[in-house]
């Protein structure tokens, strides 16, 4: 049982710190600090988001950048249209993230395997080109968000550490819900098609429905994580669902530890600090991260938390 | 008139463009089981050393020449020290490798060629215009690329299906401890399979680039393309590859050229405008989901196991 402290205590301290960062960043004066971190834990909650279907569920998207931008151009359009309220812009973005995800989620699980994964893709990528058609709302370019969601008093999203204790209050809820949902029956019967569907459909349960509404749930959380992303940068553009951001969201995933639940921050942690700290060094930071990822891929099994597990037994 | 038999041409020089990149794409997938995501990667390399060659040399044949045997050899590097122990892992774990892959020839390209695209001028007597029908006129390098892509098509099909080669990569890909155990080196097919992939991949990069501009990030579009034309075709089936990389040639170019128009006459010019760039890049995907609702394995898939 050494083992499952290690990774325990690992998580328990980057939680702290996580939670008491606003602190070092007033005593330190270090604003940039707490903006990295705000874009760190709301890309977090995306990983988390993908982990639900990947890890848990087996379902290999390749397209979770697209909730990023439904999520991000709810709020940016309904802006624009002068709809600030927050009451307003985060239902309706999690409401427009939900249908996408229904849609896309219906045919795509029509496929198994590495399909899923060009499909997703691909209409993600479909997503992307349909935002950048989108003239009124500034297409390639993107779109400025001139005004940040207005919560009403409750919470005051232009103030920095609100907003990042928003963002931290998020993704720990979804992370909450995750757990519950991993644990819950209908979690289990997802876990259970993941490691045999064909066992799973001869006792009886109709697995596509289940995959479905673990996707439906997933795409959601996910365009939370957008409505947020555009607050921060109080800006969206087709960029946010370039397929290589659905990569990134994988890679920390992955490199976190596929499959447990809070592999995923710690994977964003990670992938994002690292980023921007090869980026510090060298303009040429992929050239670095490119090879690092094809060795995490081919000696680094189970990600962080996998390593932490081994590291506990010794 | 004009315009659409014009059009009708572009669409399948597009199509055939993209089938040499789907092909490389599905035989390697087919075979090997491996998705390659850098396979873009290639297409790009294609084209940036066929610019290198071309202005060093200042021929554009023997650029274009120098850049396949570079692009095949830089393939066949690429799997013998990073793709081979790939094999037989999971497709995730593919995935990532070589999204990997493509942020590290993305970043090289940057270093070693800067981050302005290159252009590949043509020879002059690759642009004069074809007279193809009486007053119908076509670029004789479009048709230039329709004539090598059909033959190169031609090519892998005899090459695949009548020789002693090409029966070994089709045993390969439907029992490899088999054609292991008859003594055949199934390592060094894997090379030769991949780097037939990675040239064709090129040729297909270095044949576009005079068209457009050689560009960091050239191969990921049209890669997502590639991908459609796969699930469209079915995996592993480069028939499918052949008939759908057309199809959506066509599609994606007639509806760009005429959806515009189309839409004009049912809705009013100012919704039609901006209607129209959406719909029609949205057109392949609408039409991948079509196949997928009918067909989810594709239209041709191979026949395996």
């Amino acid at each position: 049982m050494k083992s499952l402290s290690v990774s325990k205590a690992v998580t328990a301290l980057m939680l702290a710190g996580l939670v008491l960062l606003p602190l070092y960043s007033s005593l330190s004066g270090n604003i940039f600090i707490l903006t990295l971190f705000t874009r760190i834990i709301i890309l977090a909650l995306a990983a988390a988001s993908l982990n639900l279907i990947m890890g848990f569920g087996g379902m290999m998207s390749f397209g979770h950048a697209a909730y990023l931008g439904i999520g991000g151009y709810a709020v940016g359009m309904l802006a624009q249209e002068g709809v600030g309220s927050g009451f307003i812009q985060f239902p309706v973005a999690l409401a427009a993230s939900a249908i996408y995800a229904l849609v896309i989620g219906a045919l795509s699980l029509r496929t198994r395997g590495v399909y899923f994964i060009m499909i997703t893709l691909a209409f993600a990528q479909m997503a992307y080109y349909v935002a950048s058609g989108l003239a009124r709302y500034g297409g390639d370019d993107g779109l400025t968000i001139y005004k940040r969601s207005d919560f009403s008093g409750l919470v005051d999203l232009s103030n920095r550490t609100q907003f990042y204790y928003l963002c931290l209050a998020c993704l720990f809820g979804v992370i909450f819900l995750i757990w519950r949902i991993v644990n819950s029956r209908f979690g289990l019967v997802v876990q259970g098609l993941r490691s045999n569907e064909q066992r799973m459909q001869a006792i009886g349960f109709p697995a596509k429905r289940y995959q479905l509404v673990c996707f439906v749930i997933s795409g959601t959380m996910c365009g939370l994580a957008g409505a947020l992303l555009a607050n921060n940068t109080d800006f969206v553009s087709p960029a946010v669902m370039y397929w290589t951001r659905s990569g990134d969201l994988m890679v920390m995933v992955i490199l976190g530890g596929m499959g447990t639940l809070f592999g995923p921050v710690m994977g964003a942690v990670v992938f994002l600090l690292l980023e921007e700290f090869l980026s510090q060094i060298t303009e040429y930071w992929a050239l670095i991260m490119g090879p690092l990822l094809l060795l995490i891929v081919l000696f680094g099994r189970g990600g962080i938390m996998g390593m932490l597990g081994r590291a506990g037994r010794g | 008139m004009l315009l659409v038999v014009e059009q009708f041409l572009n669409g399948l020089q597009f199509g055939l463009l993209l089938f040499l990149l789907a092909a490389g794409l599905t035989l390697v997938f087919g075979i090997m089981d491996l998705v390659n995501l850098a396979h873009g990667s290639l297409y790009m390399m294609g084209a940036y050393f066929a610019a290198t060659f071309a202005a060093w040399t200042g021929s554009f044949l023997l650029g274009a020449l120098m850049a396949l045997g570079a692009t095949l050899v830089l393939g066949i590097v690429l799997e013998m020290t990073a793709l081979r122990h790939l094999y037989g892992r999971d497709h995730l774990d593919h995935v990532l490798a070589t999204f990997g892959l493509i942020l590290f020839f993305n970043e090289a390209v940057r270093l070693i060629w800067g981050p302005a695209g290159l252009a590949l001028p043509l020879p002059a007597w690759l642009t004069v215009p074809v007279p193809i029908l009486p007053g119908i006129h076509y670029p004789a390098y479009r048709l230039a690329i329709i004539a090598v892509a059909l033959l190169v098509a031609l090519l892998l099909y005899l090459g695949v299906m009548r020789t002693r080669i090409g029966m070994l990569i089709r045993a390969g890909a439907s029992n490899r401890e088999m054609i292991g155990a008859l003594g055949i080196n199934i390592k060094l097919l894997y090379t030769l399979v991949f780097g037939l992939g990675a040239a064709l991949a090129g040729l297909a990069g270095l044949m576009q680039a005079p068209i457009l501009t050689v560009q960091i990030g050239m191969g990921e579009n049209i890669l997502i393309l590639a991908f459609v034309i796969i699930v469209i075709g079915g995996i592993g089936s480069i028939r499918g590859a052949f008939l759908a990389a057309i199809f959506v040639g066509m599609i994606d170019t007639l509806g760009r050229a005429f959806l515009p128009n189309l839409l004009r006459q049912v809705l009013s010019g100012a919704a039609a405008s901006t209607a129209a760039p959406a719909l029609s890049s949205m057109l392949i995907y609408l039409l991948m989901a079509m196949v997928l609702v009918v067909r989810p394995e594709g239209l041709f898939p191979a026949h395996r196991r």
